[in-house]
């Protein structure tokens, strides 16, 4: 076996080991590298309780209020499948509106209110010009309207 | 021709004669990167639509994406040049690897500047600890380790050998970044182009995002040449054609 054949093998072997281990620290970190919890994973108790943690999904249509003092505002996050209410008082981002995703740090008080401390906007990865936005919002109640017929 | 490509690349495998064919390539690549940048962001500016959700403020992907794609890019360019020049001992592999970590940590470093700037308005955060978001800064400070190592020893055969390790062991790194907004729950959304899927952006954006892509990548090569060419006379500088062209020079 010549030297460089032999630097070869050691060098893919020490690759090799070095895969597995990141592979099973991944795994083993995997429930660690969440961002946010779901409030389905709220519901099923898979979220911390009596500590911080962020709550993700969208802002539910129609949920939004604010109170007299301008700042404080109630809303509820969905994922379509199970929603918790959230209060916050501070300043909302530019992207948060009704229907959008949203990401919130705070605590879960004993009512089942989630009171945040930060509130992030989360947007997705479509990028298209409003009219073109305005004429599928359109079409999509065409066809709704349609089906309801 | 298999045969005679091989000759082909073991000719420029060596310094004396990678150095005047970089020279030669140099103003081409240069040329390209300034022209396609000023369409790629005229486009970008005057010509794509203003996006649905965040108004003007989306434009920065003009220069985020490509910058972001560009710094996982070059990292496993670099790593495969390192890895190269550890087995099989090649000099030029060496010193391409170290020519091209500090255009790779000047793009990461703008994806991350760009997506803080970015973040603030659209997210209401400049930083967050998401799984896209410090993967992308790990790469950096591989970078910067990388370059650190190698410019910690003197002797320029140990320093790359030490340094090349750092390359192709954070290799594991760039897949992390590429699917962690897949596989976890992230701030940051997924991809809007990639291989699989229709683009989910408007054509206007998509070429200029595109155009400015092939712009970062013309800069890179020839930012990566110039730097290939220095390195070259600085470790062949006991050679007699280095001292041949210096002199000359005069």
């Amino acid at each position: 076996m010549k030297a460089r054949h032999k630097r070869l093998v050691i060098i893919v072997a020490g690759l090799a080991v070095l895969g597995v281990a990141l592979t099973l620290i991944f795994n083993a970190f995997n429930s660690n590298m969440v961002f946010f919890f779901s409030p389905s994973d709220v519901q099923a108790k898979q979220a911390p309780v009596d500590r911080t943690f962020r709550l993700g999904g969208l802002v539910e249509e129609g949920s939004l209020k604010r109170e007299d003092d301008g700042l404080t505002v109630h809303f509820m996050v969905t994922d379509n499948a199970n929603t918790i209410p959230v209060i916050y008082t501070g300043i909302l981002p530019d992207l948060f509106r009704e229907g959008q995703g949203v990401v919130a740090q705070g605590k879960l008080d004993a009512g089942g209110v989630f009171k945040a401390s930060e509130v992030l906007a989360k947007h997705d990865e479509t990028y298209m010009p409003p009219e073109v936005a305005d004429a599928l919002e359109k079409a999509k109640k065409q066809t709704s309207a349609s089906i309801s017929e | 021709m298999a045969f005679q490509n091989s000759i082909i690349w073991l000719y420029f495998s060596s310094p004396k004669n990678f150095y005047p064919l970089a020279g030669k390539l140099i103003p081409v690549f240069a040329v390209l990167a300034v022209v396609l940048t000023v369409i790629g962001l005229y486009i970008g500016f005057f010509v794509a639509p203003t996006d649905y959700q965040q108004g003007d403020s989306y434009r920065i992907i003009f220069i985020h994406v490509p910058a972001a794609w560009m710094s996982m890019f070059i990292y496993i360019v670099m790593a495969m040049y390192a890895f190269v020049g550890l087995v099989w001992n090649i000099k030029m592999s060496e010193m391409m690897a170290s020519a091209m970590a500090p255009t790779g940590a000047m793009f990461a470093f703008i994806a991350l500047w760009t997506g803080a700037l970015w973040g603030k308005p659209t997210w209401g955060a400049y930083w967050v600890w998401d799984a896209r978001l410090t993967s992308e800064l790990i790469l950096l400070f591989l970078y910067i380790g990388f370059m650190s190592l190698e410019s910690a020893i003197d002797d320029p055969r140990r320093a790359a050998r030490a340094s090349a390790l750092i390359a192709v062991v954070g290799v594991v790194n760039v897949p992390i970044i590429y699917f962690s907004v897949k596989w976890w729950n992230t701030l940051h959304q997924g991809a809007s182009v990639s291989p699989t899927m229709a683009p989910k952006m408007a054509a206007a954006m998509l070429n200029s995002m595109m155009i400015m892509v092939f712009a970062f990548w013309m800069y890179s090569i020839a930012v990566v040449l110039m730097r290939a060419r220095n390195i070259i006379l600085e470790r062949e500088k006991q050679t007699t054609w280095v001292q041949e062209l210096v002199t000359n020079k005069k």
